[in-house]
């Protein structure tokens, strides 16, 4: 692990082939930089059960497939559900980039360019039920959750129909219906949040003894957040009491300018979990059928009580950290590599391949979305901003909590309060 | 400290000991043979009838399982309630913080104890960014009905980095109530109101409180017991002069008032509850009717609790202000060890006479004491 550690020696990604299957049951797709391949050794030997069960469930996963008709991963709906899903991460994603420059959009927007597999591949297995915590880079996370194209759009141009009503903005994006819990700014703020949502989801079972399973949180955040503090503490306390939470890394090498390489001691990343008990999967994230089969498994642990896995994504962001970052750092040789395994294109190059559709099914697919998003601008544009009442509402759930106007009344009684114009 | 109590009945008069509320009519029929509590058994019976009413209710902190707490104040909670509801946590303050906002965001009402708050500094990015601020950035969807607490200010003898009081700098944030008992019967009120709040609340308590006796009456004992947040108390009326004050300095307030009304100075005590959001109409118009203010916190001078609320008398009442307003705060100093040291750097009582005096413009130089 020494001395092989430059960004440009891409390892090969395992093509997406149909002798694929045999790759998942033996061996994931080796660690960048490095020039061996690795097995997923993912806990020790005194620790049995948990690796036992991931890997002997991937060649269960390989089982259960066989008896479909073919020895496909997905079928035809699901790879369509799948690459709709994508194609509006991306499309959706590269408006907001125009919007931005076109001045409609401001402030700090973080785009999602590249790895959709990985939103996709897991958000796409939930239930509604089920929480999402995410960072800054939240759209694509929303938008696979179940939150419209219209709400995520009007909530960028900051207008009163967002989904936080223009509160939040990009960075904050939070919908109580479909559990997406946030949108955090700071780094690693957003993991003991999940970790709170899964604790919950254990309470929820065993002392108020709710029917129904435990519903699952995922949390994802990146690279730079697996140096921060609150990371392992939430490692070490979701391990402890067995929370159903998966923590999930989006691995794209970079926070802002800094390599991951530069930034950290050992940077695989999925090695820091059997540090506390749980198993470390890392997953090859420009692939979204193999991040798929990842996480089928590891909500299926969380979902059963056996407690929180850790998956380490190798993913890539297209385009720079914001739109403010003019991105000088990265080779134009790795960008290269990683724009090459594209997931939408790997994904399309797979379902032709294997005839579960057409060119023009998909077409059509890219055609609706277009208009989705299309649509999604156009309600953003013509919605109206927040009115000036809004600016004082919302901070309390009790309003009361604004205290006592001079005249002695609670301050939040004041009708000139809702119209936005009382002195506080 | 009962010994205030047992002293404030020969200085009052019996019209002040009609107006200023039912713990002082207890006081009155010593036949009725008043019942007293510590604050740390008023916390803690507060936190076991919210318990035992509401069942998302649960308390997470260091110690405060198999330890009965820190300071003792849950104290049988975990025999009551099992390790489910009563979580030892790991040191990770931000860890454990988050996770109590988190489970706030899903449906439950936690309740964090910080073992002081000065360990809160490490979740201070929990409690504002993602309690204060969330109800707001989601507009309205998600509310954080969580409860921070723990003792707060100056110990004894814990030096610089156990003895910051928080007041202030969780006092200026929006989307935060922040509240600081002092009697036994604000310990249970606030703290019974707090839980059952949809918003986070910080609740800033003190150890030195822990161990004295308040006494209450049956009506604080019954389990509806709850105060308003947002109303400061007025502990002891006046006519010459208005102290405010919030947690211990209360204590030290009343005893200089009674020091002063000796001299013929009749001051107005408030106990402010809540520091946010601060009483400004009750403050108002007590400086409307004394003309003069005197500010006491135990926290740093600068930006603090005595800095607001002479913002607010100069906004609201300048007009009747006789007197500059006189603040009373901690030293400018990170806290020292040394007992003599600590004593100056905290107000004590005979710094709010002084400078109550001054107010009334029966000057006193202004060197501390030795």
């Amino acid at each position: 692990m020494s001395c092989a550690f430059s960004a440009v020696t891409m390892a090969q990604p395992n093509p997406l082939t149909t002798n694929r299957l045999s790759t998942y049951a033996i061996k994931l797709p080796p660690f960048l930089g490095s020039t061996r391949k690795l097995r997923p050794h993912s806990l020790s030997k005194s620790l049995p059960s948990p690796s036992k069960s991931l890997r002997s469930s991937t060649s269960s996963v390989s089982d259960v497939v066989k008896e479909l008709k073919s020895n496909l991963l997905i079928t035809k709906e699901e790879g369509l559900e799948l690459y709709e899903d994508m194609i509006l991460g991306r499309a959706f994603e590269d408006m907001c980039a125009q919007m931005y420059y076109r001045g409609k959009m401001f402030g700090f927007v973080h785009l999602y360019n590249g790895q959709e597999a990985v939103s996709t591949g897991f958000i796409k297995l939930l239930k509604k039920d089920d929480c999402v915590v995410s960072t800054y880079r939240d759209h694509v996370h929303a938008l696979s959750k179940g939150v419209t194209a219209r709400a995520v759009m009007s909530e960028l141009f900051g207008k009163t129909t967002g989904c936080c009503r223009g509160q939040g903005g990009s960075m904050h994006m939070f919908d109580k219906e479909h559990n997406v819990l946030g949108g955090f700014a700071f780094i690693g703020e957003g993991i003991p949040v999940a970790t709170g949502a899964a604790f919950t989801s254990l309470y929820k079972r065993n002392v108020l003894k709710e029917a129904g399973g435990n519903t699952v949180t995922l949390a994802f955040f990146g690279d730079g957040t697996c140096n921060n503090g609150q990371f392992y503490e939430c490692l070490n306390m979701a391990a402890l009491w067995k929370l159903p939470i998966v923590f999930v890394v989006e691995n794209n090498l970079w926070a802002i300018g800094m390599s991951h390489l530069r930034a950290t001691s050992d940077p695989e990343i999925w090695k820091k979990a059997p540090a506390f008990g749980m198993p470390g999967v890392h997953v090859d994230g420009m692939d979204v059928l193999k991040v798929r089969e990842v996480a089928k498994e590891s909500i299926l642990r969380a979902r059963r009580g056996e407690g929180p896995t850790l998956v380490e994504c190798e993913t890539y962001r297209f385009r720079g950290h914001s739109l403010a970052d003019p991105d000088e750092l990265r080779d134009p040789a790795e960008k290269a590599h990683y724009a090459k395994r594209d997931p939408i294109a790997a994904m399309k190059k797979y379902m032709i391949e294997n005839k579960l559709v057409n060119e023009s099914e998909l077409k059509a697919i890219e055609k609706k979305i277009d208009e989705v998003v299309e649509d999604a601008v156009e309600f953003a544009d013509e919605s109206p901003l927040p009115p000036r009442s809004q600016l004082l509402g919302n901070v309390f759930a009790d309003p009361k909590g604004f205290g006592i106007a001079p005249d002695g009344t609670y301050r939040c009684e004041d009708p000139k309060f809702t119209q936005g114009t009382a002195h506080v | 400290m009962s010994g205030i109590v047992r002293n404030k009945i020969s200085a009052f008069s019996v019209q002040s000991l009609q107006r200023v509320g039912p713990y002082a009519l207890s006081l009155r029929g010593y036949s009725s043979g008043a019942k007293e509590m510590t604050v740390r058994d008023a916390l803690n019976s507060a936190l076991d009838e919210e318990m035992s009413a509401d069942p998302k209710v649960f308390l997470m902190g260091e110690e405060v399982g198999e330890y009965q707490g820190a300071y003792k104040v849950s104290k049988g909670l975990l025999e009551k309630y099992g390790p489910d509801r009563v979580i030892d946590t790991p040191v990770t303050e931000a860890g454990f913080a988050g996770i109590g906002v988190g489970a706030a965001f899903y449906g439950l009402k936690p309740i964090v104890e910080f073992m002081t708050f000065n360990f809160s500094m490490q979740a201070i990015d929990h409690i504002i960014n993602s309690a204060a601020k969330s109800n707001y950035m989601s507009a309205g969807q998600i509310s954080v009905p969580i409860v921070f607490r723990g003792p707060n200010g100056a110990a004894a003898g814990v030096a610089a980095q156990h003895s910051q009081c928080y007041a202030a700098w969780y006092g200026s944030c929006p989307g935060l109530k922040v509240l600081a008992p002092y009697l036994a019967d604000d310990a249970r009120g606030l703290l019974k109101a707090v839980i059952r709040d949809p918003d986070p609340v910080v609740f800033l308590e003190n150890e030195l409180l822990y161990s004295e006796s308040f006494p209450v009456s049956s009506e604080v004992l019954d389990s509806s017991f709850c105060l308003r947040i947002g109303k400061a108390k007025i502990e002891k009326e006046g006519t010459d002069v208005t102290i405010t004050a919030y947690s211990k300095m209360v204590g030290h307030a009343l005893k200089a008032a009674e020091t002063l009304s000796k001299e013929g100075i009749n001051a107005e005590v408030i106990n402010l509850h809540s520091i946010r959001p601060l009483d400004r109409q009750t403050i108002n118009a007590s400086v409307r009717k004394t003309n003069r203010l005197v500010t006491v916190e135990e926290g740093f001078p600068q930006h603090g609790v005595g800095a607001e609320i002479c913002a607010s008398i100069v906004e609201q009442s300048f007009n009747y202000l006789d007197a500059p307003a006189e603040r009373i705060a901690g030293a400018d100093v990170p806290m020292p060890y040394a007992a003599n040291l600590e004593r100056m750097a905290l107000p004590q009582v005979e710094d709010i006479v002084r400078a109550t005096k001054r107010a009334c413009y029966r000057s006193e130089p202004r060197a501390a004491t030795a």
